[in-house]
Parts: structure tokens; C-alpha cells; sequence
């Protein structure tokens, strides 16, 4: 017969070992992913000159940044998105405030809203880029379309869905409606709102790099075009893993802010 | 003098785009000022519906209704409601959701914070007050929901099923705390609720409703003996049974006819 105590610490061991298997199962996907790669390119299974290999690319990659060409795109890219995800969420939050607020003003703009956000926002690429001209603002505008109106629709959505019982024990103590909406609406829908940062972060990154493909002289989006367009695809695949890199790392920080964010507004 | 609520055909119609219903139909009572009287009938009889319409929530579509002589639209008496479940708001401290209506009618919050204490104390919470609402039980909350109902001095208070969520004995528990409490204080209160028991153990008078589309059936008085108890006493005493088994009788008459209709 175990002890109480007992059953814990094996219980606990348990959960620690699935965690080891797991983590070993994922480094060595990484690893294999890597190695076979660098195989199948030096064995000729595959082209070098289109697939290239992580070591030629792990190689530019010092270069590029002991020369110092890289870092400027990065945070050029960095940047744009950064302020297209903020801009994006923050004025769809708005806007699904307004709309709440203004109920005839949200059943007049319902079609136009559903149009919105079934159309392809890259679309609209090159009207963005006539209209702000070819630099930051197309760009930065990019990043704020294809997230902002699934942030309203969302966020809006979100607001009706709020249990009409909370409003029911305002207004029995005679609460405005902007009052019901510090109260009880804005509240109710945080956990919401933190959830489209998570996805805003992935969209503001299509938005940008495809602005970018279109109209920089400046950027990991523009690196690629040009890598593509001079047949170097070592510079191609470089900027791939650094785009990969900053998405999962600004991701990380969205999900520390959220984490944050749950704790102080409980 | 005037009562201190009148019911004058009240009349209640909701619409949608198929069509409507009549929620309530031709609904006349008076309450007066200290009474606690309970709506009782059977699920969907528009019971609720009268409660939102004396809080000002939903505007009926024809009849009045007068607190203490004025429209209810000018009436600026506080007004508390209760519901079936507490709703405390989750993400406030249990202090800040009792402090929501002085902060909604911007009072100074401060202020009331003694009284909250007082009052919490008064329905057997303590040390919660920083608490959220999550951690405490149903029981608990529906308590701290009361004091978020009293705080605000309410002339009269509506109760909408707020015992029907709870377990059995701490329904009887909260049952006798809110009747004594509205007795001390002498407020006027409205009950809606489908357990005979507890109508008859809590009020002075009893309105039965029918349904489809809610109208009043018949009122019941409860006798004197039965009202000077408290709610836990009122279901030991012998007068208890006789008006309960006069409202069943009562209620089972109408589900009769109700199904001959149906046919």
C-alpha cells in the first residue's frame, strides 16, 4: 500500500517523463528536419541552387549580419508590423464600439462589414499603395487591414454575446449605456480581445510582408523578392527563418502580455 | 392615500418578426407600502415580465403603473432587483460589486463602505469583501448579491426566483434571512416564484397567475399567524398546510382546464 505522499511523487514523475518524451521528440524532428535537408541538398537529391542548404544559409546569415545588411530590414520589418498589429487591433476594438453604441449604425453597416472581411484583403494591395503612396504608410496600412476587420466582427460579436442579465442588474440600479458598457461589456469581452492579439499577430505579418513584396525598397518581404529575382535562394530561405523567428518570438510576447493581462484584470 | 404601487390593466405584447405574444394580459393589483407580496404560476405565465416592467427595464405596451402616485418613468425611488442567479460580476471584488450601485449613481463610494461591512456582517459574511465571486459558493453569493440589492436603500426590492438555484436547506436559510431583514427594514418586496412553500412562507399576500397569455387568477391572503412567523416557522405551523393544499387544489383546478382546452 502506497502513501498519499507517494502516489503523488509518482503521479508527478509520470507527468515529467511525457514531458522529457515530448521535448525529445520535438528537438529531433528539428534535428532530422535539418539534417536530411542538408543531405538531400549535397547528394544532389534535390537542386541546390532552388532548395539551398541550412548550412549555406546558417553562413550568409553571418555574414549578412557581421556586415550589418541585415539588421536595417529586420527592424524596418519588425516595425511595420508591430505598429500594423497595434493600429489593426486597436481600431477594431473601436470600431465594434461604436457599433455597439450605435445600433442603427451597425444593422446600416452590416453588409458592407460582411463584404469586408469575405474579400481578400491582399487584394486591395495596390489601391492602399495608390492611395498612401509607396513607402511606410501602404505598407504599415496593409498590416492594419487584414487584421482590423476581423477584429471588429469579432470583438462586436463578442459585446452581444455578453450575458443580458449583467445589463438587467445595472440598469435596475439606473446605469447609462455607457456606463453599462464600462461596467459590464468592456469587461465580459477582454478575454476576447486578448484572443484576436494572438491571431492579429499572424495577420499583420501577412499583410506586411505581402506590402512589401508589392512596393519596398527595404524589408524581409522585400529581401525575398529580390533574392527570388537574382536566383539567390540562400537569401530567400535566410529571411524565411527570420520571419519564422520574430512571428514565434512576438507570439511568445503576446501570450506573456495575455497571461499578464488574465492575472490583473480578473 | 394613495397605494404604493399600482398595477392599472397592465398589458404586455412581445413582438418578433413572425408575429407576437402576449405575455401578460390586463394585470391589476396594488401593493402597499411594507407588504411583501408573491407572484406565483407556473413557468412562462409572464411572471418575470411584470417584475422587469415595475423596474423600469421593459416598457409595457399598454396599461400604467404608478409607484407612490408618479409614473413609473418619473419615479426616481431606488429600485432593487434580485435574479435567479446572483450575476456578482466575476472580475470585481466582492466589496466593489456591492459599491456598483453608488458608483453607478456617482455617489461617493467611500462612504458606503462602512455600511457594506455592516450589512455583509448582517447576512453572516465575513473577511469576503476581497474576494471574487468565483471562490465563494452559490449560497454565499446570493447573500452578497442581497447586499448589493440593500446598499442602495431600495424602496422596493424584486425578486426574481433569486432562492431557486440553491440547495434545499440553504434556500430555507437565505429564505428566512432576506424575510427578516425586509421586515426590519419594513420593505416593500414582490416575489416571483413557482414553489408554493416558500410564497406562502414568505408574504402577506399571494397573486396567482394563470398562463397563456399571464393574467391574475385569484389572490390569496395569508393569515395573520402564518405572517408574524418567520419563514422557517410559517412551514411548522398547521395553518401551513390547509393554504397550501387550497393553492395546489387552486393550481391543479386550471392545469385541468388548461388541458381540456388544449384538446
Amino acid at each position: 500500500m502506497k502513501t498519499d505522499r507517494q502516489l503523488f511523487e509518482q503521479y508527478h514523475q509520470n507527468l515529467k517523463r511525457e514531458k522529457r518524451i515530448i521535448h525529445v521528440w520535438q528537438i529531433s524532428i528539428i534535428i532530422a528536419f535539418f539534417l536530411i535537408w542538408e543531405a538531400a541538398s549535397r547528394l544532389y537529391w534535390v537542386d541546390p541552387l532552388l532548395f539551398s542548404s541550412p548550412s549555406r544559409i546558417f553562413q550568409s546569415l553571418l555574414e549578412r549580419f557581421a556586415a550589418g545588411t541585415m539588421v536595417p530590414h529586420l527592424s524596418v520589418t519588425l516595425f511595420e508590423t508591430i505598429l500594423g498589429f497595434l493600429i489593426g487591433t486597436i481600431g477594431g476594438v473601436i470600431v465594434a464600439t461604436l457599433l455597439w453604441s450605435f445600433t442603427r449604425f451597425s444593422k446600416i453597416m452590416d453588409p458592407y462589414l460582411v463584404v469586408l472581411n469575405a474579400m481578400p484583403k491582399v487584394a486591395l494591395g495596390p489601391m492602399i499603395i495608390v492611395a498612401f503612396g509607396p513607402g511606410y504608410t501602404s505598407i504599415i496600412m496593409m498590416g492594419v487591414l487584414v487584421s482590423v476587420i476581423i477584429t471588429t466582427l469579432t470583438v462586436y460579436s463578442a459585446y452581444n454575446e455578453v450575458d443580458p442579465n449583467y445589463l438587467k442588474v445595472l440598469k435596475s440600479f439606473g446605469a447609462t449605456r455607457w456606463q453599462c458598457f464600462k461596467e459590464a461589456i468592456f469587461p465580459a469581452t477582454l478575454p476576447t480581445m486578448i484572443s484576436t492579439l494572438k491571431v492579429n499577430v499572424g495577420l499583420s505579418w501577412v499583410g506586411v510582408i505581402v506590402g512589401e513584396y508589392l512596393v519596398s525598397k527595404e524589408g524581409l518581404g522585400y529581401l525575398i523578392i529580390y533574392g527570388f529575382q537574382v536566383f539567390d535562394f540562400t537569401l530567400v530561405m535566410s529571411s524565411l527563418v527570420i520571419i519564422a523567428l520574430l512571428a514565434a518570438m512576438m507570439y511568445k510576447v503576446v501570450e506573456k502580455i495575455e497571461a499578464w493581462l488574465i492575472k490583473h484584470t480578473k | 392615500m394613495v397605494n404604493f404601487l399600482t398595477l392599472e390593466h397592465v398589458t404586455h405584447h412581445y413582438f418578433s418578426k413572425e408575429g407576437y405574444t402576449k405575455a401578460i394580459d390586463n394585470i391589476s393589483f396594488s401593493v402597499d407600502e411594507g407588504e411583501f407580496v408573491s407572484i406565483l404560476g407556473p413557468s412562462g405565465c409572464g411572471k418575470s415580465t411584470i417584475l422587469s416592467i415595475i423596474a423600469g427595464i421593459i416598457k409595457n405596451t399598454q396599461g400604467n403603473v404608478y409607484l407612490e402616485g408618479k409614473p413609473i418613468k418619473d419615479s426616481k425611488l431606488a429600485i432593487g432587483y434580485m435574479l435567479q442567479q446572483d450575476y456578482l460580476f466575476p472580475w470585481k471584488t466582492i466589496m466593489n460589486n456591492i459599491l456598483l450601485g453608488p458608483k453607478i449613481n456617482r455617489k461617493n463610494t467611500d462612504s458606503y463602505k462602512k455600511a457594506a461591512l455592516e450589512l455583509l456582517q448582517e447576512v453572516g459574511l465575513q473577511n469576503v469583501e476581497n474576494q471574487y465571486p468565483p471562490s465563494l459558493s452559490g449560497g454565499m453569493r446570493q447573500r452578497a448579491a442581497l447586499v448589493r440589492t440593500l446598499i442602495n436603500d431600495p424602496k422596493i426590492l424584486l425578486l426574481d426566483e433569486p432562492f431557486s438555484a440553491l440547495d434545499y436547506q440553504t434556500k430555507l436559510k437565505l429564505e428566512d434571512l432576506v424575510g427578516t431583514i425586509l421586515k426590519t427594514y419594513n420593505k416593500t418586496a414582490i416575489l416571483v416564484t413557482h414553489d408554493i412553500g416558500e410564497a406562502i412562507a414568505m408574504s402577506d399576500r399571494i397573486l396567482l397567475m394563470n398562463k397563456g397569455p399571464g393574467s391574475l387568477a385569484k389572490i390569496f391572503s395569508v393569515p395573520k399567524e402564518l405572517r408574524e412567523e418567520t419563514p422557517l416557522d410559517v412551514r411548522k405551523h398547521p395553518q401551513y398546510q390547509i393554504l397550501f393544499d387550497e393553492i395546489w387544489e387552486e393550481l391543479d383546478k386550471r392545469e385541468e382546464t388548461g388541458k381540456v382546452g388544449v384538446i
